[in-house]
């Protein structure tokens, strides 16, 4: 059996339709070429114990584990601990437009991290390691926010990050 | 052609049904609307406290209290009371049947209002100050859960009321289609069976478990997960009424005929298979879901638009017929012969404006490049409150106005009343979230009591300041609103009775109004297997893989 479909409505659809596939085939386009992906790793640690080199993933969140520093292929790693109320460390630097890696975990409940005018922006979830990486395009200090209601003082949650120019940029203390 | 079929309308209910019917769509908004008017003065006081211009009210506790509180009752109480009345209500009257066991219903009835009840005093006490999305490992009090669930469980019943109803007139009705304002209730309710699953079982097996100490932990990614299930699929569930009431009385109310009856019911099945396995998207900054599935995820977002777009053109053609037929010439001219001073045909129009911005945002949310900009900071709530308490709610408003004289048989108090407070919700919704969406991409976090605490951060915080200030401006226009709203509906109860015809109850038609529909767009069978085979594809090994990647689970925490 046929329906009526008038013919107005026949182009709306297709119009519809092309919108939908454009969309589509942009995000697969900057999936694909641009690299652009959702945080996304899927990798468990014990987050109440990651004051300990014993569990899953021990020793990497471990207080003097953390910060900024250089992994083995040179590109800089950030590794941070959020807990209620505040990111670990609290104050970071790092230089404007050179890709950053951010590793995080939760040390209590479900946080998230936003910097604004950027795209770092992710959950940080007990259990899991989020982890991003992405480049500041933008100079000057700004807040490491938690974006996710973490308790009542979740508002006065949050760290700073200076983005500074490349060739001011040094690495304090190498951490490995 | 006259002997081939009986019109509908022709039927008449007995009495005894009518009333019935109307005694539980009444009580059923009466909880709607109690919520309603309960939870417009925290949303008010939630603004005004954040702005942090007024320090004699902040208070961090009271803050995420009423924050909760607002979210449970706008979000759950008055969506799912609205709906089920209203469904009840187009169940007897469309189908010209009685229903199947108006008992049942009541059971549902009590057991979901215990439930809002056993919750309210958690809420209301600060026991379950974890705001509606209650995302563990922080734990409420466990009455918390078990009010949740009742008020699920509750809703149930009224799903399967509404499939029982629909298999009763198919049966009785071989070969014809469902009425058009039916076939999406019933699809409605389906809807919310498949997508409450997610939340019944994060309720069931984790929150309840482990605020009641049988068990210590519980999977905090695992918990989202469900909850994504669930998290789409129940806007789409408040959202769908409101287009019913655009396809089915908006267009007699405008004085002429739906455009087309076929292309709502494609509209309303691809609502129903789009609307709940894509609930990923709300997971796309999230660590334990792998890309490919966000992807998938996001491509099923993507076509949640088409049913969208159908319906605005369907809306919008409709509404230039009735312009037409009431005098209108040339390319906009129908616009300005509409009859603006019926309730139903204003909330309609101010509706479809605040969809098609509210709409984009969604698709901006949709992708997850985007995404990561806007992702839980004051975007998101200037997102839902545009599509939920615009778009959504002033339908819901022109449903009780549409509604009231004939449940309870009392005249409208006020036509102009009426108009200003939809005109005021309207306006009052863009002052307030146009504001929220700005702030968003400048930065600022959504679900936080104060903005003052960045100080390390001034000039950032500063350039909020005068969007702060506008917010609050929208707040009071829709408290004011608001409690309009109510008063208006009590004040009804107090005005003569209405007239018989004001109090008939009767649908619009299509122009051309099919006497037989495509198998597929009168079934519920096929499309249950289709979204049992869409959810099992997109969900069933992202939930399955918490079984086998040895997450060390959390213990619970308190707020």
């Amino acid at each position: 059996m046929s329906i009526h479909i008038d013919p107005l409505e026949k182009k709306w659809i297709i119009m519809t339709s092309g919108i939908v596939l454009l969309t589509w085939v942009l995000i697969i386009y900057y999936a694909a070429v641009e690299n652009v992906h959702p945080p996304s790793n899927v990798e468990v640690i014990d987050s109440a114990h990651l004051h300990l080199t014993s569990g899953v993933g021990g020793g990497e969140f471990m207080e003097d584990k953390l910060g900024i520093h250089r992994d083995v292929d040179g590109a800089l790693v950030v590794t941070m601990v959020a807990a209620r109320y505040g990111f670990y460390p609290q104050h970071i630097e790092v230089p404007i437009n050179t890709p950053v890696k951010f590793r995080i975990a939760s040390f209590d409940v479900l946080h998230g991290v936003l910097i604004p005018f950027s795209n770092m922006n992710t959950m940080i979830v007990p259990g899991y390691v989020s982890e991003l990486t992405t480049s500041f395009t933008r100079l000057g200090d700004f807040p490491v926010i938690c974006d996710e209601y973490c308790g009542l003082a979740h508002a006065y949650m949050y760290g700073m990050i200076k983005i500074v120019p490349k060739d001011n940029f040094k690495l304090t203390a190498e951490v490995h | 052609m006259a002997t081939s079929s009986i019109k509908t309308s022709d039927i008449a209910l007995s009495a005894a049904t009518t009333d019935s019917t109307n005694k539980l769509a009444f009580w059923n908004f009466f909880v709607a609307f109690a919520a309603f008017g309960l939870a417009i003065p925290m949303g008010a006081y939630q603004v005004l406290e954040r702005s942090g211009m007024f320090p004699a009210i902040e208070n961090a506790a009271v803050y995420y209290a009423s924050t909760s509180t607002h979210g449970v009752l706008m979000a759950y109480v008055l969506s799912t009371y609205f709906i089920i009345g209203f469904g009840y209500h187009t169940a007897v009257h469309s189908l010209k049947q009685a229903l199947w066991s108006p008992r049942f219903a009541w059971i549902g009835f009590w057991m979901s209002t215990l439930g809002v009840l056993l919750a309210a005093s958690t809420l209301l006490t600060g026991h379950a100050s974890i705001l509606y999305t209650f995302y563990p490992p922080e734990i409420a009090h466990p009455v918390f859960y078990i009010g949740a669930a009742l008020l699920v469980v509750g809703s149930w019943f009224w799903c399967i009321l509404m499939v029982v109803s629909t298999v009763q007139w198919k049966k009785a009705n071989p070969g014809k289609p469902v009425p058009l304002i039916m076939y999406g209730t019933v699809l409605n309710a389906l809807l919310w069976l498949w997508t409450s699953i997610g939340v019944a079982a994060e309720v069931v097996f984790q929150l309840i478990p482990v605020s009641l100490g049988w068990v210590d932990t519980l999977d905090p990614g695992l918990a989202r997960v469900l909850f994504s299930e669930t998290l789409h699929g129940i806007v789409y569930f408040w959202l769908f009424p409101a287009y019913l009431v655009m396809y089915a009385i908006l267009p007699k109310e405008a004085g002429g005929k739906l455009f087309s009856d076929e292309f709502a019911r494609i509209a309303f099945v691809m609502l129903f298979i789009f609307s709940v396995p894509i609930g990923m998207h709300h997971l796309y900054m999230d660590p334990m879901v792998a890309a490919g599935w966000k992807l998938l995820h996001m491509f099923g977002t993507f076509m949640v638009a088409v049913p969208t777009m159908i319906t605005g053109f369907t809306i919008i053609a409709t509404l230039e017929i009735a312009g037409r037929l009431r005098g209108g010439t040339g390319l906009f001219g129908w616009l300005k012969t509409l009859d603006y001073s019926n309730p139903v045909v204003l909330a309609s129009t101010l509706s479809l404006l605040m969809l098609t911005v509210g709409g984009w945002g969604g698709v901006i949310n949709a992708a997850y490049s985007l995404d990561a900009l806007i992702h839980n900071t004051q975007w998101i709530p200037g997102h839902f409150h545009l599509i939920y308490g615009g778009t959504t709610v002033i339908m819901y408003f022109a449903a009780a106005y549409w509604l009231w004289p004939k449940i309870t048989g009392h005249q409208l108090y006020s036509n102009k009343l009426v108009l200003t407070q939809l005109w005021l919700w309207f306006i009052g919704m863009w002052v307030t979230t146009m504001p929220w969406h700005y702030l968003g991409l400048i930065g600022q976090p959504r679900r936080v009591d104060t903005v003052q605490a960045y100080q390390q951060a001034e000039e950032l915080v500063r350039s909020w300041d005068f969007s702060m200030l506008i917010m609050n401006i929208g707040a009071i226009m829709l408290l004011v609103s608001g409690l309009l709203f109510v008063y208006i509906l009590f004040m009804t109860s107090r005005q003569p009775m209405a007239t018989k015809a004001e109090q008939e109850v009767s649908y619009a038609e299509a122009i051309h109004p099919p006497l037989k529909v495509p198998t597929l767009l009168n079934s519920l069978s096929f499309w249950n297997w289709a979204m049992l085979i869409y959810l099992v594809a997109s969900y069933g090994y992202p939930v399955l893989q918490f079984w086998f990647i040895g997450t060390p689970e959390s213990p619970q925490w308190g707020i």
